[in-house]
């Protein structure tokens, strides 16, 4: 077995406000072999994205070194092609143009370029689309050319950001099958390759190891060998399990993050609250009513059509408000979950208000703050501050919207827009009276 | 396969378009070879000043007038290739060179005619060829400055995707210029060099002849022929120029800018939305033609033939130490040329400033009042014609059929050097004794307004049809229906034309405020007439003391009043 890549103790921070950094990636190690496909999983902004672009040297790490091959590089992975997730095509180009792209410097006449170009372009299925531009493809295709575009460079490790989730999912399913195809029969000369994906299912089709990374900063937290044969039958037991298995290692991640954090680097001093609707997450808990108040998270899932990377911020906003608990992949009602549920639109305003002052202490110092203030104001940028010390700045910005709008539902405090001001609501009208 | 193409080249015949295309580009071809042979004839003051009113000479001036706006126009573009590029990737650059670039585009590029003129002469003592310059110099100060702020701007705003699907590919740097960065730019790049050569008519018609130290100089070209008819007073020959020029501009348009404007909307990153792309006739005839499209191939090969592609094995890992000496050296280089360009700029900064200080305290206060007197014919005539063309555009806009007709025509009109008129209005306003103090703001509008218009037009061409019905099941009145729907929806376009119109305004009262009227003189009391004056006396002080107060004037209202607006604009009016 050879070591293709190697990661090594790589760590990534990014800049926050007032000289902090924050800290996305802390102390990977990972190692990817020949002839396996891994799947890189994670919560959104674990920086799954970020970790493969440090794999495929668009990034530099922190710390930490990338090998390939047991070498260093410096710039772009000499090893590794990629495939984006939004197809990252050249709209200006032919796709035929946009493939010889990655044949540019390629130590080739201009004729056998053409010709190797002609010859994956037939490979991935788009042989009679040399000459259109993307603009004429439908998604699906516009991926081939993207991978077309990868492979034409036959690079030993192929990258791929999310490559079927701009896709509708039969053509999403059609592409899988048809790239699982070339690597089996061995028609690209491709040695490994890593797939970055939200889909659960879908990494457990495709890859022979899952990495689980957890949040906050990412760490790898789990290391899932697959070891099924391809082709895999998804309604077959062991496929099944091991998706359930990812399922509920995801959705524990809370708990992983508790004992992985060392106190020293625990600079997230405020529990935030995911960018979720009030009315998404009512909605959520209803739906969980009416089912008997306990469901399998995997089920749910499927049913509402809802990837985990959309399911998961509202099952943790309900979490953190107390309204349900989540063990091993089932999320259950507490009481208050249940009072809830059945309440009417007015005293669920109620029921939020409390919970929300109980349970996200962030709101609560922020109606502290406006109560403390004779005029009950205070500009925004105030509290954006002192998100932005544990924060990254664009996290501070939309966890202060997030907050924002769950103080407009439970008219704890309001906002707006043009003077940039939180205000509570009851200190105006005290003031208004006093005068 | 790739087999369609070939087809294509199989099944040539000469069709008419081949034709009309030959003769075209033969034609031109020929002209610029003979035009560019009168630039370099020996300058003289008598063979300056000779322009004849005769008709017959016309085509040959407006052949030597846009020969001008070519040679200006390349040379915008290789400088805002240049520069926009340089200040994109260059970080301690950027700082410098962005907001220098929006002082020079505040800067009244007329005012400066003379020194370049004088500046250019020099250099050439015995040929036309410095009045050449100088007049290419305005034209190009004028055109190149929002030029280089698109380009500057798409290639800060170049989508992340692929800037890294380059990286992965492994393009160098020319692979990056020629396959992202030119044609990511492309459609603002093309749009804003139509709207810079169709506002430098205006420069061209006034940098062509002018009076410098009280020696005419008269380049041969369309705007000395209007400004030798106009002292002459002769009619006929005014409205034979007049003719010419609207000619002109409409074949440019026809022939050189729809057709561009038309192309580069394969340029387009939003893959949807081909319903009201524009078209261009001239580009259909030329994608039609065999022949051009032969041709076109076969030039195009052989620019790719004269550059063979690097197949260098791409460089290994280099040393680290090795990169970091070779960037400390760099970086010295660059401390030591901005130190240079400084140094160089302090000691002309001084020089200007000792000169103006000679004039003393009571001349400087003079040019600021000055500097209100057309700061306030700047504002009457913006705010004049901001009230005509907000009804007349909405109206326009609103009405689809009517509004595909116009923006076009707008836009011609806004491209039209108005000052060739001003020796017909000056005829008028000396008929029936007009106070040219007031008369000078209609010479201002006539140039400016169009581009209220037709940002208003298109403002209000963009107001979502679902808007437009919805205030019309909520039986909005008329007046709701303005201050609800049509003027929040069009404020961010008022306000980009309104910048642009005052920065016109300003631009344009060097030359409307003072006229020439066969032997008479208008003059209103204004900063341009101040600057004007002082530039046909040679008076180097007082016009950098005009220049400088006009800078500083324009660049006040720009931060003061402009910008906060168009934030306003862009926060709270913007329409997704």
């Amino acid at each position: 077995m050879v070591n293709l890549i190697e990661v090594r103790n790589v760590s990534k921070d990014f800049d926050g406000a007032n000289g902090h950094h924050f800290r996305v990636l802390s102390d990977i190690q990972l190692t990817v072999q020949e002839g396996e496909i891994v799947a890189l999983l994670g919560p959104s902004g674990s920086g799954k994205s970020t970790l493969l672009r440090i794999i495929a040297g668009l990034v530099s790490p922190t710390n930490g070194e990338v090998y390939y091959r047991d070498r260093l590089f410096s710039g772009a992975n000499p090893g590794v092609s990629m495939v984006f997730q939004s197809f990252a095509l050249f709209p200006w180009l032919t796709v035929l143009e946009n493939v010889e792209l990655g044949l540019r410097y390629a130590p080739l006449t201009r004729a056998a370029k053409r010709d190797k170009a002609i010859e994956v372009i037939d490979m991935i299925g788009l042989d009679g689309f040399e000459g259109a531009y993307p603009k004429e493809l439908s998604g699906g295709m516009r991926q081939r050319v993207g991978l077309g575009r990868a492979l034409v460079m036959a690079p030993d490790i192929l990258l791929m950001d999310e490559p079927f989730s701009a896709l509708d999912v039969l053509t999403a399913e059609n592409l899988k099958r048809d790239l699982l195809e070339l690597w089996q029969m061995g028609k690209i000369p491709t040695k490994a390759m890593v797939l970055v994906t939200h889909g659960i299912e879908e990494a457990v089709y495709m890859a022979d190891r899952a990495i689980v990374l957890s949040r906050d900063p990412a760490r790898v937290s789990h290391n899932l060998s697959i070891p099924l044969a391809h082709w895999r039958d998804r309604k077959s037991e062991p496929f099944t399990r091991l998706v359930d298995e990812l399922y509920s290692i995801m959705t524990q991640q809370k708990e992983v993050r508790a004992i992985l954090q060392e106190p020293a680097q625990a600079t997230r001093k405020i529990t935030t609250i995911p960018n979720v609707t009030a009315g998404a997450v009512t909605g959520f808990i209803e739906l969980i009513d009416d089912l008997g108040g306990k469901v399998d998270l995997y089920k749910i899932g499927e049913t509402l059509l809802l990837d985990l990377e959309d399911l998961l911020p509202i099952v943790e906003t309900a979490r953190i408000f107390g309204f349900g608990t989540v063990t091993s992949g089932d999320f259950e009602l507490t009481g208050i979950g249940k009072r809830l549920a059945d309440a009417t639109v007015l005293e669920r305003k109620t029921i939020v208000r409390d919970q929300a002052l109980k349970c996200v202490p962030l709101m609560e110092r922020i109606l502290w703050v406006l109560e403390s203030k004779r005029n009950g104001q205070m500009p925004r940028e105030f509290f954006l501050e002192i998100l932005q010390n544990s924060l990254g700045k664009d996290e501070a910005e939309e966890q202060l919207d997030s907050i924002i709008s769950w103080g407009r539902y439970t008219e704890l405090f309001a906002y707006d827009e043009d003077s940039k001001l939180i205000y509570s609501e009851e200190a105006e009208t005290r003031e208004t009276r006093a005068e | 396969m790739y087999r369609w193409l070939m087809q294509i080249r199989l099944k040539q015949k000469i069709g008419w378009p081949d034709l009309v295309v030959v003769v075209l580009i033969a034609g031109t071809l020929y002209a610029v070879l003979d035009l560019g042979k009168g630039m370099v004839e020996p300058f003289s003051v008598q063979a300056a000043s000779t322009i004849s009113l005769d008709p017959k000479y016309l085509p040959y001036y407006a052949g030597r007038s846009l020969l001008r706006m070519f040679i200006a126009y390349l040379l915008s573009l290789a400088f805002t290739l240049a520069y926009g590029r340089f200040a994109a990737y260059h970080k301690t650059a950027e700082k410098v060179m962005i907001p220098a670039l929006d002082i020079l585009q505040s800067v009244p590029v007329l005012g400066f005619l003379s020194i370049t003129v004088t500046g250019f002469l020099a250099l050439f003592p015995h040929t036309m060829l410095g009045a050449e310059f100088a007049s290419i110099f305005a034209i190009f100060t004028s055109q190149a400055w929002n030029m280089t702020f698109s380009f500057y701007h798409s290639l800060t705003v170049l989508p992340n995707d692929l800037k890294e699907a380059a990286k992965i590919n492994r393009l160098r740097t020319w692979a990056q210029f020629s396959k992202l960065e030119v044609p990511f730019s492309m459609i603002g790049l093309v749009w804003n060099s139509m709207m810079s050569f169709g506002g430098a008519w205006f420069f061209l018609a006034a940098s062509e002849s002018i009076t410098v130290l009280h020696n005419h100089i008269q380049l041969p070209g369309i705007g000395s022929y209007m400004a030798e008819a106009i002292a002459q007073g002769n009619i006929p020959a005014q409205m034979y120029g007049i003719l010419t020029m609207v000619i002109v501009i409409v074949a440019v348009d026809q022939l050189a800018w729809r057709p561009l404007v038309a192309w580069s909307q394969k340029f387009k990153l939003d893959q949807n939305d081909e319903k009201d792309a524009p078209t261009s006739w001239f580009l259909q005839l030329l994608r039609r033609s065999e022949w051009v499209q032969q041709a076109f191939g076969a030039l195009a090969n052989a620019i790719v033939a004269m550059f063979p592609m690097r197949t260098k094995p791409l460089p290994q890992v280099a040393a680290a130490n090795d990169l970091k000496r070779r960037k400390q050296v760099w970086r010295w280089i660059w401390i030591l040329i901005w130190a240079l360009v400084m140094l160089f700029a302090l000691r002309y900064l001084w020089a200007a400033f000792n000169d103006i200080a000679k004039l003393g305290l009571m001349q400087i206060l003079f040019a600021v009042k000055m500097g209100f007197y057309t700061f306030l014919r700047v504002s009457v005539a913006t705010v004049l014609g901001a009230l005509w063309t907000v009804p007349i555009g909405v109206a326009i806009g609103l009405n689809a059929r009517l509004s595909r007709i116009a923006q076009p025509l707008v836009q011609v009109f806004s491209s039209f050097p108005f000052n060739l008129f001003f020796g017909l209005i000056a005829m008028i306003y000396t008929a029936f004794h007009i106070n040219f103090n007031w008369g000078a703001i209609p010479l201002m509008m006539l140039g400016t307004q169009w581009y209220i218009l037709f940002n208003v037009i298109a403002g209000a061409m963009a107001i979502p049809s679902s808007l437009k019905e919805a205030s019309l099941i909520l039986r909005l009145t008329l007046v709701q229906r303005w201050k609800t729907l049509i003027l929040p929806a069009i404020f961010p376009y008022l306000v980009t034309g309104l910048i642009t119109a005052s920065g016109g305004a300003w631009n344009a009262s060097i030359v409307a405020e003072i006229i020439n009227w066969k032997q008479k003189t208008l003059t209103a009391n204004g900063l341009g007439s101040y600057i004007a004056t002082a530039t046909t006396n040679g008076n180097w002080a007082e016009i950098s003391l005009g220049i400088a107060v006009m800078s500083i004037f324009v660049i006040l209202i720009n931060r003061l009043l402009w910008r906060p607006m168009y934030r306003l604009a862009e926060n709270k009016f913007h329409l997704e």
